[in-house]
């Protein structure tokens, strides 16, 4: 820690309080109308054995302080608005303010999702022309919005092979997936009652075709697979992958976490997939809100179609939209109601500002971007330490492995991205995929300008070269955040996961 | 058009040739030839901001939402005052932008936040650890019955008919991929059928699921029919309407297992349905399996006290294959909101909400009673909502108080088709008296309408 300034900063001075240690007795912000109708003893409308006999120990607190509170707390938080988050897999696109107003309108945020279809034909036709853009995007004709999040997309997508198989009296036991793949791909498999079967990759880091040769069999009843993949690598392969798959009558199926780099380029569905999920919250700017909400609707061909959940949007020879729920094939509900349409909406602003166009535009300067930042770190100071893993153009994100850097300079990749919060970025995806030894995955996005990109890269040669001469500080870093390094062992071991009361 | 890119000719020229090709196409000659579009995507072209803003107005304006009719309509989800302060915190850009906290020392306002969501929840529902929520309610379940499944591979559930139907479609969904059935234990004047309930349960029964209150707006003896499964060694899980708990004996003193709900009502919009949040707590023995994200405190190497997420060998991202669930999105920001809420109510005014609701639901359910064609569906205590039942054709009673500019509730048919004219009736803080009084009169009109309508028919 020798050169390093060891003095606090304001925040870091500021213990972490809760709000419940701000509670005092008799403190209160809500007043709640006036019980206007007739009252009657509490002991005739719920009997006393149905009752709580203590009360829930929320906090006591005025409406200023809580408002501090949250204020205070907030800028103990990282934000894309405010810096560079180039979170591979993770698409943190910029999100426009638009999408918060037009999500807002009273006419979508106070739409109770039982009104009578009759009474909610602009959501109905919203949700209409989101899933024609999605499955034009996707390039398979049908689409359901239900699913909450890419892995529940996911398990929508695992069911639904289910479902199909089923259907023409086939019990299939497999699935396959990459070893690079998403960790909720294996998750899903299991979840869904199938056993994983993983596929090795070759040498430029796309499926080995022999492995999955051997192991396509007709126990199989589906592939997972990403493409581009999580190295940013698109499969050139990709047709004789679907036919192997198709050709034991599996379904092939898209996990759409990396669409962000070939939207308007290349569709799925044209590749051959059944099944594809999108992540509005990446592709589609849904803001991440710190861990969600998202969004993870599907889009599937002809033959999936009948097993989709329940229940789909039809459109009237009048023109009106209803649901339809007598959907006798269908796997059924994932979720309550239709959806989470606060981000239907935001995605739908965001298709309709960019068009066929602006889409394609998106993808194509994402990949520019990461090749950009590919290639400044190419340069002499960093290459030798964090070589890309693969040595090919990418697509919108690429890998660098820190093995020569941890052997060479004695820093892990994990004491690279502590050292970058101290420059004011959030660090790329760490340790994943599990492929590439101490793992970097760096997924700038196409918002950000050429001037980020050039920083960044400085700042990593900066890093590196204060590596050289004191590994120390990388070790130890960070020194500006409000907390430094967290025990997270200690958190495991002894959990406090709430506030004892 | 609109964009948010920013690249010049000047910088497109020299990224490139920083990159060492000519184009940008050439950056994507990994993709074969067939499997490129080849065309513009068939898509309305792009449209400015204001453009946009009109086209998303119009839409909205298509809709009759709860701000342009006075609405008794719950099932799930209910139209409660969200406070000014919700919105304005839900939307500063450090809560609303960043991704699920994987860098601690950047995220201890989302860490914090979800730690203290964590004991908001384990405060509501008696039980000691709650995860940072999961996508909304009737997932929450599904995830329940995994966790149950996981916990002791029994091959069969049974299933109260008063958990809500979306719940039970869910929960049948994703139990046919493990291979676990589903049994339903029919209601009897309103609440779970006691005698069927014992009947139906056995050793080979792996969890229960209730709802509390029930669909029906019934409160349900959760001590009682807990107590039964516990006999056979079944897993307690209820659903429950966190506005209720105010009031109620929290599910972890009747001997439940694992409480979920929808978070909705916490100071989430209804948003047609979602983003809400679910929650999910349970007792201490299923803190290593539950689902989702779990915050925890720990001090950092200078000994500040932190916060991180904990227990992540149950995740997806470390243990693939082996996981306790699929689930890697919580619902941070929605859980935010119903944490702000919650504190927002307090101690006091949760419960003197909680109370409100009670007596003007008492009145409302007295008062629909008491109109002519209108007959309780059944007589069970309730906190928020209840079910008459009508007699004339609900949907068309439905239609006819819609012109009166009042949505008198839910109807039960689809979904309780042995009560095909049943409504189903909720409170918030937003319907006072007069709003009550309103829809006795509207639904009192409509009914004696379709009646005489009937006899015309009839005639």
């Amino acid at each position: 820690m020798s050169a390093v300034d060891v003095r606090q900063t304001a925040q870091q001075r500021e213990s972490a309080t809760t709000i419940y240690e701000k509670s005092k007795a008799g403190r209160r912000a809500f007043v709640p109308p006036p019980v206007d109708v007739p009252e009657r003893p509490l002991d005739e409308l719920l009997p006393a054995r149905f009752r709580r006999t203590v009360e829930a120990k929320l906090p006591e607190i005025s409406e200023p302080e809580i408002n501090r509170h949250y204020n205070r707390l907030s800028k103990r938080n990282f934000d894309l608005d405010t810096g560079f988050y180039p979170l591979g897999s993770c698409t943190m696109k910029h999100n426009p303010k638009l999408h918060e107003r037009v999500a807002a309108l009273p006419g979508h945020a106070r739409l109770h999702p039982a009104q009578d279809p009759k009474r909610a034909q602009g959501a109905l036709e919203l949700m209409w022309n989101l899933e024609r853009a999605l499955s034009e995007i996707a390039g398979l004709p049908h689409v359901s919005l239900q699913p909450s999040a890419g892995s529940h997309g996911e398990l929508a997508g695992v069911l639904l092979t289910r479902a199909y198989h089923e259907a023409r009296g086939e019990q299939r036991t497999k699935v396959l997936a990459p070893d690079t793949s998403h960790g909720t791909n294996p998750a899903t498999v299991t979840m869904a009652g199938y056993e994983l079967v993983k596929l090795a990759s070759n040498a430029d880091g796309g499926i080995d075709l022999d492995d999955l040769r051997a192991k396509a069999d007709d126990d199989v009843a589906c592939l997972m697979l990403t493409n581009p993949n999580t190295l940013g690598l698109f499969d050139p392969n990709i047709e004789e992958i679907a036919r192997i798959v198709h050709g034991v009558g599996a379904t092939l199926y898209y996990d759409g976490a990396n669409l962000n780099a070939v939207m308007g380029i290349s569709r799925p569905g044209d590749m051959g997939f059944d099944i594809v999920h999108f992540n509005l919250h990446k592709s589609f700017t849904q803001p991440h809100g710190g861990g969600g909400p998202g969004s993870g609707p599907i889009a599937v061909s002809n033959r999936i179609e009948p097993f989709l959940p329940r229940p789909v949007i039809v459109r009237g020879e009048d023109g009106t939209f209803d649901f339809d729920h007598d959907r006798p094939k269908s796997i059924g509900r994932l979720r309550g109601w239709q959806g989470n349409f606060g981000c239907f909406v935001r995605s739908y602003a965001y298709i309709r500002s960019l068009g066929a166009e602006g889409l394609r535009e998106a993808s194509e300067i994402a990949v520019l971007n990461a090749n950009y930042l590919l290639a400044r770190l190419r340069e002499a100071g960093v290459a030798e330490y964090l070589p890309v893993a693969y040595d090919r153009l990418c697509m919108h994100e690429f890998v660098l492995s820190g093995a020569p850097m941890k052997r060479e300079l004695g820093i892990k990749t994990l004491d690279l991205a502590k050292r970058l919060l101290d420059f004011g970025y959030h660090p790329p995806t760490v340790y994943f995929p599990l492929l590439v030894d101490e793992a970097l995955l760096v997924e700038p996005t196409e918002t950000e300008t050429k001037e980020t990109l050039d920083a960044f890269a400085d700042a990593i040669a900066d890093i590196l070269r204060e590596a050289k001469e004191d590994p120390e500080v990388a070790r130890h870093a960070p020194y500006t955040t409000p907390v430094r390094r967290l025990d997270e062992a200690r958190a495991a071991k002894q959990p406090v996961i709430r506030q004892p009361l | 058009m609109s964009t948010y890119t920013s690249v010049t000719d000047d910088d497109r020229a020299a990224m490139l040739a920083a990159v060492g090709v000519r184009s940008v196409e050439e950056l994507f000659r990994d993709i074969p030839e067939a499997v490129r579009l080849g065309r513009p995507l068939d898509l309305p072209a792009g449209l400015s901001e204001t453009e946009v803003y009109d086209h998303l107005r119009a839409l909205a304006a298509r809709n009759v939402s709860a701000e342009d009719e006075v609405s008794f309509v719950g099932a799930g989800m209910y139209d409660h005052y969200v406070p000014a302060l919700v919105d304005s915190i839900v939307t500063r850009s450090e809560f609303l932008t960043p991704y699920t906290p994987y860098q601690p020392e950047v995220s201890q306002g989302g860490l914090q936040v979800m730690f203290e969501y964590q004991t908001a929840i384990s405060e509501l529902t008696g039980l000691p650890v709650s995860n940072a929520s999961v996508y909304e309610g009737p997932s929450a379940v599904g995830a329940a019955g995994y966790l149950a499944k996981l916990t002791n591979g029994r091959p069969r559930f049974v299933v109260s008919r008063g958990l809500h139907p979306h719940s039970r479609e869910t929960l049948e969904t994703l139990s046919r991929g493990y291979g676990t059935t589903v049994d339903e234990v029919p209601l009897a004047a309103g609440v779970t059928d006691a005698e069927a309930w014992a009947a139906a349960l056995d050793s080979d029964v792996g969890a229960v699921f209730l709802q509390q209150p029930n669909f029906l707006g019934a409160v349900e003896d959760l001590e009682a029919l807990a107590a039964v499964a516990r006999q056979h060694g079944a897993i307690v899980i209820c659903a429950c309407d966190p506005m209720p708990l105010a009031l109620l004996k929290p599910p972890g003193e009747c001997g439940v297992d694992i409480a979920v709900g929808e978070g909705q009502p916490l100071g989430n919009r209804l948003d047609f349905g979602g983003p809400s949040f679910g929650f999910f707590a349970a007792a201490e023995a299923y803190l290593r399996k539950m689902p989702g994200r779990i915050a925890g405190e720990t001090v950092d190497e200078d000994g500040r006290r932190g916060f991180v997420l904990t227990l992540q060998t149950r995740e997806q991202h470390i243990r693939r294959e082996k996981a306790t669930s699929n689930i890697c999105t919580s619902q941070a920001l929605n859980a935010l909101a119903g944490v702000v809420y919650l504190s927002w109510l307090g101690r006091r005014g949760f419960v003197e909400l909680g109370e409100l609701l009670l007596q003007r639901t008492a009145y409302a359910r007295e008062r629909l009673a008491r109109v002519e064609g209108v007959a309780l569906l059944h007589e069970q205590p309730v906190v928020r909502e209840f079910a008459v039942s009508l007699d004339a054709p609900v949907e068309r009673v439905i239609e006819r108080c819609a012109e009166l500019g009042i949505n008198p509730g839910y109807p039960l048919g689809r979904d309780y088709p042995e009560h095909p004219n049943g409504l189903l009736v909720a409170l918030t803080e937003r319907r006072s008296r007069a709003d009550i009084d309103r829809l006795a009169e509207a639904l009192g009109v409509a009914v004696a309408a379709e009646r005489e309508g009937v006899v015309e028919v009839g005639a």
